[in-house]
């Protein structure tokens, strides 16, 4: 049964208080059911309103104090509305602070364009001392909670609305900082991918198998530090990166690719992602077909980006 | 036995108040740049707070979990934050002079990762009641008693966060938060009346749920007995603090234009002057 990895992320933190010791500061969102914290843990949870700066204020003055904290509300309130706020008080003086941010990309559907996070990586990945996790199915929202109950600096969790497929069997594992192979039928393209659409991409690598063409798809769930050297690595083996994300193409995952091959790797590359526009309301797929982020359209790319129709 | 309990020496005290004056002058010179309007308004306010109020400070070990905190809201005024952990024993003398040089413990805004007795990094305004805050909530679930003390400019109440936070100290019944707000009246490009009025502040805070106490800010005796009395309520209690811009500097005194200038050789040595005599 799918569930969200907001919902996932937020029931395994729930799960985790009865062992591990942190706090929780919510802005009045149903954002991850962490809303329901205080319910389990009232001395634990503080409710800050509507009023997403001073959530953030009042986060880094609890974790100055050798707390560990988590934040959380919608994506575009935690980077846009509190971006600053992040900024000078987490991120410059290095707190333990987890913001987490949810409802990002296409798939927040009939909320439109307001509350659909597109540009968030972006903004969070131009912050000193800030580490980016992007689960793509329950089973890595939920490590991703472990890991971050753990983690001591910075860190944004970057979640999605609604129900994503399952991907991950039991053996799944969460290592920080590295991409993992999560299949692999030729070295003709590498799908870098991260999040809910690392479904499509698989989708996508599934089809291409079917016509013959073997690919390798990448999950990039830690965003930042970017994994650069199975990034490079992809690059060398297969010559052609497509990267597909559920954000703008402008400072998400595709830059970040982009950045590092630049450098280090010049390869041929295409970037699926939301181009330079803003959302809409509607189901999440009509959109992804309209912003072309379907798996065919995923497929295309690749198809296109190896010069064969 | 606290501080408040034995017996003041007032005089000493506003030596100490005018000894950081002169080191925020100085410092300031040196730099070559800074801000000495507001640290010079807040000099009786700081003093008072890490010379007598403030409980359980040990220069030795500035992370003591049940010390009280203090917020610089205002950050750009730190030289007279620098000044008193300077004289309190956080560190040497010969920091002072490396006001925002590079490689230096002292930034131009406060940084808690480089300054030993920094309780917060801080400078963008504003925010500072949300992060003291913050610490005043974490007191009170770890079972620490300290109280948290914020010290905002008045400018500064234009930010909207302030609000914000101010509602939420009330609603979470921060009894261990004290706000200072240095009514000095002056920002950058004029007075607070002109540029964006805030009063009645009284009226405003007592109707987010705080407790109003006023005083003359730059009279010391005043001020401790002011935070006397803001010790001894439950919180959140903020005391509007009336001061002078520039103040203890004739020329300085009231004068906009000295919210973030930096005094040259003959204007130092004129304010050297008069805080000595």
């Amino acid at each position: 049964m799918a569930v969200a990895t907001r919902i996932a992320f937020g029931k395994e933190l729930t799960e985790l208080a009865k062992t591990k010791d942190f706090l929780v500061c919510n802005a009045d969102t149903k954002a991850c059911a962490l809303e329901n914290f205080g319910e389990h843990y009232p001395d634990r949870s503080f409710s800050i309103g509507i009023a997403e700066q001073n959530l953030m204020g009042v986060a880094a003055g609890l974790a100055s104090c050798g707390n560990k904290v988590f934040a959380s509300t919608f994506a575009v309130f935690t980077s846009m509305r509190a971006c600053e706020q992040v900024r000078q008080f987490i991120c410059y003086p290095n707190l333990n602070v987890t913001v987490v941010g949810t409802h990002v990309g296409l798939q927040v559907g009939g909320d439109g364009a307001t509350h659909a996070a597109i540009e968030d990586v972006a903004i969070m990945r131009s912050m000193p001392n800030m580490t980016i996790v992007q689960p793509a199915d329950e089973r890595a929202a939920r490590a991703m909670a472990r890991f971050a109950a753990d983690f001591t600096d910075p860190l944004y969790v970057r979640l999605h609305r609604n129900p994503s497929a399952d991907i991950y069997g039991p053996g799944y594992r969460f290592e920080p900082g590295r991409a993992q192979t999560v299949l692999s039928s030729g070295s003709r393209a590498a799908i870098v991918s991260s999040g809910i659409l690392l479904n499509k991409a698989l989708e996508a690598a599934r089809l291409l198998e079917s016509q013959g063409i073997g690919v390798k798809v990448i999950d990039v769930s830690t965003l930042k530090p970017l994994d650069d050297e199975a990034i490079v690595q992809a690059a060398r083996e297969t010559g052609a990166i497509v990267t597909v994300e559920d954000h703008s193409i402008i400072g998400g995952l595709g830059s970040a690719v982009a950045e590092v091959l630049g450098e280090r790797c010049p390869t041929k590359m295409k970037r699926v992602g939301i181009r330079d526009r803003f959302a809409s309301s509607g189901d999440p797929e009509r959109l992804y077909a309209e912003h072309s982020m379907t798996s065919a359209d995923i497929a295309a790319a690749v198809k296109e980006l190896i010069g064969r129709r | 036995m606290s501080a408040s309990e034995r017996e003041r020496d007032i005089a000493a005290l506003e030596q100490m108040a005018q000894r950081l004056r002169r080191d925020v002058v100085g410092m300031i010179a040196a730099a070559g740049s800074g801000h000495p309007g507001g640290s010079l308004s807040a000099a009786e306010i700081v003093t008072a707070l890490y010379f007598d109020i403030l409980e359980n400070l040990d220069p030795n070990d500035p992370q003591k979990p049940e010390r009280d905190r203090f917020v610089l809201s205002k950050g750009h005024c730190c030289p007279i934050l620098y000044a008193a952990l300077c004289r309190r024993g956080y560190f040497g003398e010969e920091h002072l002079s490396k006001l925002r040089q590079y490689g230096s413990i002292l930034q131009g805004h406060p940084d808690m990762n480089k300054t030993p007795g920094v309780d917060i990094s801080s400078g963008s305004l504003g925010n500072g009641l949300s992060v003291g805050l913050g610490m005043a909530l974490s007191g009170r679930y770890r079972r620490l008693g300290y109280r948290v003390y914020v010290l905002l400019g008045d400018g500064e109440l234009q930010e909207g966060m302030v609000w914000e936070a101010a509602m939420c100290a009330a609603h979470h019944r921060a009894r261990n938060l004290i706000a200072i707000v240095d009514c000095n009246n002056l920002q950058i490009n004029g007075t607070v009346d002109e540029i964006m009025r805030v009063e009645p502040l009284p009226d405003k805070f007592r109707a987010f749920g705080w407790k109003v106490l006023e005083a003359p800010g730059n009279e010391m005796e005043a001020v401790l007995a002011a935070l006397d009395e803001a010790k001894a309520l439950e919180g959140p209690v903020v005391l509007l603090a009336k001061t002078t811009k520039g103040k203890g500097v004739s020329f300085m005194e009231n004068i906009a234009a000295w919210h973030g200038l930096a005094p040259d050789k003959a204007q130092t040595a004129q304010a050297l002057a008069e805080l000595r005599g």
